[in-house]
């Protein structure tokens, strides 16, 4: 039932947009709370005789990757971008588009590739045994009649993140292209994005790593903090997948700024975390225990500071709306919709918050790590 | 797929398409990017630093023209008193001068009226004299004209001699 939802979210993140006016939004929620439930329920029959509205699923597809964009309606009638499904398997890579599997997730419909078959079980490819017909598992939860290939394929965060990639590229080629022509300060849109590039350099990069250090972080800086940010933004598009909210992407960008700690660590800051001096030598190996798991945890933070904002926004907007069909009435939407709203537009504040504080600590993290400490 | 488990693909093409993006990004963008904001703060700087110095070198300027100023004024004094004094001086000199001459002029005045009455009165005396003398005959030939009066007169001069 979930992909019923679409609609309301893209209308009310439409209205979110151009949210100048009150009017749009008092119009937009009376205008729900009149139209009969039943729209929405019978636009789905298929699913109506399986499954009661269960909102765990439903928020759970939300924030969750997929093997193709789906922006809305069901089944075969959905519309859906199809992407393609990379797998490496013991007998080599197997590339086809997610389209073949006709939006199945239940591990149903089989695709037969290079003599192997492939099931979409709950958004995670397996690879069927020879007998199988589906896939199918013990009490445990552990498959009993596949196998898992690696999954490398470009899924819905893979395409949005490029996406994200896209806009940069445009972006900021524009304003090099801007100061490669003329040498007075750009207008318009290319002002802003100076005046955000002059923030990161002037706010975050500075202070933290210190006036003659900070330009060889610059670039990892500028780029992290756009990305995320951008991406953050994009992510409150109806329809848009929850890039920031996964864990493997905050994952990946943590491990960039450990990356950066441990290559550009000096001599002073390995000499504190391994070996401190000024004090008991016995205390010295606990306390280097400590300082490790303290140089580790700190990326680990990160991560999990920017999963935990992005998806915990997504999941109380999704909540907010999922209430509708919790309590079964179109008239909750009069409630639920302008909080959703104002969720929304909190949202923004948090998308670029997210993304200033990721940076700002990468940049503490990396001017702790590169300080000159004059010294005992 | 689980909310807190990183899918390895997810991971690889994370890591992979943001190294890529970065590097890039550093070559073309935020080089230039930097680059070019950085030569423009300079210049403006520069630009400040400069006008500064301007303002500082018109303040000089200014500070001399009113040093000049000054100093014109100063002499312009010094020689508008001195011009006073040497006027009242001057006036002074000419005053005492020309009252040595007027005194001079009063005093030969003086002088050559005292001679003249001087002269006068000799002229006087004599044509007194002269005059004395004329009405004396004039009055003596009356007088003595008889023989009577003769006698009278001659008794009465002698009368008056023996007074005397």
């Amino acid at each position: 039932m979930h992909p019923n939802l679409e609609p309301i979210i893209l209308s009310r993140t439409g209205t979110m947009i151009a949210h100048k006016s009150l009017k749009i939004i008092v119009t937009f929620t009376l205008a729900l709370a009149l139209l009969p439930f039943n729209a929405f329920a019978k636009a789905d029959p298929q699913a109506e005789e399986s499954e009661e509205f269960n909102p765990t699923d439903m928020i759970m597809h939300h924030i969750g990757d997929s093997h193709g964009w789906h922006f809305f309606g069901e089944g075969d009638s959905s519309f859906t971008l199809p992407l393609p499904v990379i797998l490496f398997t013991d007998n080599g890579v197997v590339t086809f588009m997610s389209s073949e599997f006709h939006h199945d997730t239940e591990g149903q419909y089989v695709v037969e590739k290079d003599g192997m078959r492939f099931v979409n079980y709950h958004e995670d490819i397996y690879k069927l045994d020879a007998a199988a017909e589906s896939v199918e598992f013990d009490e445990k939860h552990n498959v009993i009649n596949a196998s898992k290939p690696w999954d490398f394929s470009i899924t819905k965060n893979v395409a949005a993140m490029l996406l994200t990639v896209i806009l940069m590229l445009v972006f900021f080629f524009g304003l090099a292209g801007h100061h490669k022509k003329n040498k007075n300060a750009p207008a318009g849109f290319n002002n802003i994005l100076e005046t955000l590039v002059l923030f990161v350099r002037d706010e975050i990069a500075k202070p933290q790593i210190g006036e003659k250090k900070y330009m060889k972080f610059m670039p990892f800086l500028l780029t992290v903090f756009f990305f995320i940010w951008i991406t953050n933004l994009l992510g409150l598009l109806p329809g848009a997948a929850n890039v920031t909210g996964n864990i493997a992407v905050t994952v990946s960008l943590g491990l960039f700024t450990l990356a950066l700690i441990l290559i550009n660590g000096n001599k002073d800051f390995w000499k504190h975390t391994l070996w401190m001096p000024g004090i008991p030598t016995f205390v010295k190996p606990i306390l280097a225990v400590v300082e490790v798991l303290g140089l580790i945890i700190k990326p680990v933070a990160l991560m999990i500071r920017l999963f935990a904002n992005i998806t915990a926004g997504h999941i109380i907007i999704l909540s907010l709306i999922g209430l509708i069909f919790i309590l079964e009435s179109a008239g909750v939407a009069g409630i639920s919709v302008p909080f959703a709203l104002f969720i929304t537009i909190l949202e923004l504040l948090v998308a670029f918050l997210q993304a200033f504080i990721f940076t700002m600590l990468s940049a503490l993290f990396i001017g702790m790590a590169v300080a000159e400490h004059e010294h005992h | 797929m689980d909310l807190i488990t990183p899918e390895i693909g997810l991971l690889f093409w994370q890591t992979i398409v943001f190294l890529i993006l970065m590097l890039i990004l550093a070559k073309f963008a935020w080089k230039p990017i930097l680059g070019a904001v950085r030569t423009r703060e300079e210049s403006i700087n520069e630009a400040l630093a400069s006008a500064e110095d301007a303002r500082k070198e018109m303040q000089n300027l200014k500070a001399d023209n009113e040093k000049l100023l000054q100093q014109a004024r100063a002499e312009r004094d010094e020689i508008l008193k001195e011009a006073r004094q040497l006027k009242e001086k001057m006036i002074a000199e000419a005053e005492g001068e020309a009252q040595k001459k007027a005194d001079t002029i009063v005093a030969k005045a003086k002088e050559s009226i005292e001679m003249e009455k001087r002269a006068a009165m000799a002229d006087i005396k004599n044509q007194v004299a002269t005059l004395s003398i004329e009405i004396a005959e004039k009055v003596i030939g009356k007088e003595l004209s008889t023989e009577e009066k003769q006698h009278q007169m001659i008794d009465k001069m002698l009368n008056d001699a023996t007074l005397n």
